[in-house]
């Protein structure tokens, strides 16, 4: 009998190339130190594995507790069909984020070292615990979908009990930790170009981190809609965008409020790279906020998804921005990644998808029969807005 | 009584003794290869460099309150009382926050090893425990590297510049800048034109996060009651309408 191979696609096939070179980069990581596998020098300590891999993963895993709170905690029942495929991405988000560190850090085998070592006066002490802390409570509000596919009641049962308290330690443990990524930068002053040193860091990168978790809810059901053949849930999406649209403008008002305050809108005069990062971070976030304020748009499953691609990359922007470009200027070095770490990057955010679809398609993540009462009473409520306006 | 290093550079000649007797100390390689890379790495950690006729030395200038310390997660760097910033290795973890972290550039990192440790001059710690000078104090043959009380080296280097105003740009580095550090230096010319940075404000730099990371309990406290608080409500909203009969 013929063996049946799995059929050749082209996204399939993509997955093996990256998958492969990141394979060998990683025997380059391990048998040739940072060194071998990374642009890193003593002056550029952080490249992309900490700009990218910690600092987007960590902001793009936010849907999880932005979506609990949203559900559990302020009642906003509609949203629930969402909430699961939101928490199992943070899941995701966290565990990859860990794999990033361990090939960034120069000694892995001392990740536990935080926990064990204390200096209470570290940003990094209290981001390694509180990722930790989170990344058991993430589990723990994943758990119910595991038991529930087994049929285990008892233990099901067992962990309503203690929801709430676990999903409000969850929210706390986020606000403190996609906060503190910011915190993080606050002790250059005198590297980080002005157009992103702001003591409000903390708050501006909290901010984001909530409107990016609602772009990245988006970003999934649409692709798990065309993935699973699934209806998308547009009015809940189109919702959800509206309070996207909010969010970011929130986030635009502080974030130009505070260069005024600065008097740092000078610098945009001048001729730098870093001007122009500046204004292409800025409009991708800008232009769909902007847009996301219309209902045409809301209302196109085409138009909506590009406009939550658009937060998701303003989002990457920023944090590129923040923990690696906008520091290259202060730190007097020029940081090109070498294609190992890009591998490793691409391995890791590739290894990311691949997972979410497994589980996705055979553990009870989407509830069909959850869609349909909700999604109606949505769309009647838009319906009812539109005619308001 | 806290130590220091006085650096003239208007005194030094360029000769690389401090480099020398600073490789020896640590057991570490010294050749007329390593002596010509002018700049500190992991296997140099005091370098001589060349501002056009004038000289300048770079080393670890540990800080009053130095930034690598306070953002290291696991204590590894530590300001000792005497005056040096001391680590401990087989506490690294290696994610180098007190690289990008420190405002001078020091801290070096093994990147070729599998199993690397961050170097840097710690001021002979031990040397200046057991009331010896630190190797290149020792080593310097005209005095431009001077070690000794911090507290008395800051009155001899105004002295200095009181003495022979012509002689010397009037103003110690080191004193203000970034809290103060315990290495201290007087140049001829404008510290930026010997290669120091000179945009350093003279808070100390720990400040800047211990601002935002002392908030940490009063978020947590206020976060729980909030957030609490909020689900109570909006449960009992649900409750009440369920009891009603619903919407």
């Amino acid at each position: 009998m013929p063996r049946k191979f799995p059929k050749i696609t082209v996204w399939r096939a993509i997955f093996a190339a990256i998958m492969l070179s990141g394979a060998y980069a990683t025997y380059l990581r391990v048998m040739y130190g940072l060194g071998g596998s990374t642009n890193l020098s003593d002056k550029f300590p952080w490249g992309i594995w900490i700009g990218f891999d910690v600092m987007c993963g960590v902001g793009l895993a936010a849907g999880g507790f932005t979506l609990v709170a949203m559900v559990h905690i302020f009642n906003v029942e509609q949203y629930k069909p969402v909430l699961r495929p939101a928490v199992l991405t943070a899941f995701l988000g966290y565990t990859l984020v860990v794999v990033g560190l361990l090939y960034d850090l120069g000694r892995p085998d001392r990740l536990w070292h935080p926990l064990v070592m204390w200096n209470p006066h570290s940003v990094m002490f209290e981001v390694a615990w509180c990722v930790t802390l989170y990344s058991t409570v993430l589990f723990l509000e994943f758990l119910p979908v595991v038991f529930e596919k087994f049929g285990l009641h008892k233990p099901l049962a067992w962990i309503h009990r203690i929801s709430v308290p676990l999903m409000i330690l969850g929210v706390l443990l986020s606000t403190l930790h996609q906060s503190s990524l910011g915190t993080l930068f606050l002790i250059v002053p005198e590297k980080l170009y002005p157009l992103w040193y702001t003591p409000i860091l903390p708050l501006l990168f909290y901010v984001s981190a909530i409107g990016v978790g609602l772009a990245m809810t988006i970003f999934e059901s649409w692709h798990s809609s065309r993935a699973f053949g699934r209806a998308l849930e547009l009015p809940l999406l189109a919702s959800m965008a509206r309070v996207l649209a909010v969010v970011m403008s929130v986030y635009l008002w502080i974030r130009f409020l505070d260069m005024s305050h600065r008097h740092v809108f000078g610098l945009l005069a001048r001729n730098r790279i870093e001007t122009w990062l500046f204004v292409l971070e800025i409009a991708l976030v800008a232009v769909p906020t902007v847009l996301l304020y219309q209902h045409r748009i809301r209302m196109q499953p085409g138009k909506l998804y590009a406009c939550a691609v658009m937060v998701v990359f303003g989002f990457i922007a920023n944090r590129l921005n923040v923990g690696i470009t906008g520091l290259e200027a202060g730190s007097g070095v020029h940081y090109v990644p070498r294609w190992s770490e890009v591998a490793i990057t691409l391995s890791i955010v590739a290894a990311g998808f691949a997972i979410f679809h497994t589980i996705a398609k055979y553990f009870p993540i989407f509830e069909p029969e959850m869609h349909a009462q909700p999604a109606r009473g949505m769309a009647e409520k838009e319906a009812d807005l539109v005619a308001i306006e | 009584m806290p130590k220091a290093i006085l650096y003239d550079s208007t005194l030094c000649i360029g000769c690389k003794a401090c480099e020398g007797a600073c490789a020896e100390r640590w057991g570490l390689p010294y050749n007329d290869r390593v002596a010509a890379e002018e700049r500190i790495s992991a296997h140099k950690l005091t370098a001589v460099e060349t501002h056009g006729d004038k000289f300048s030395r770079r080393l670890c200038m540990n800080c009053l309150q130095p930034a690598c310390a306070s953002v290291c997660p696991v204590g590894a760097l530590q300001k000792t009382a005497l005056g040096p910033v001391v680590y401990d290795a087989s506490r690294c973890m290696g994610c180098r926050y007190c690289m990008q972290a420190c405002p001078f550039q020091v801290p070096s990192y093994e990147w070729d090893k599998r199993l690397p440790k961050m170097r840097k001059c710690d001021m002979c710690f031990e040397r200046q425990s057991a009331g010896k000078l630190t190797a290149c104090a020792e080593a310097c043959p005209v005095g431009a590297t001077k070690n000794g009380n911090r507290e008395e080296l800051v009155a001899e280097a105004q002295q200095r510049i009181a003495e022979k105003p012509g002689q010397y740009y009037p103003k110690v580095y080191g004193l203000n800048e970034v809290g103060g550090t315990s290495v201290l230096y007087l140049s001829a010319v404008p510290f930026e034109q010997i290669g120091l940075r000179t945009n350093l404000p003279n808070e100390p730099l720990p400040e800047t996060t211990w601002r935002v990371l002392e908030l940490v309990p009063d978020i947590v406290s206020t976060g729980t009651v909030l957030l609490g608080g909020i689900w109570w409500i909006t449960n009992r909203r649900t409750e009440v309408a369920k009891k009603e009969g619903g919407r």
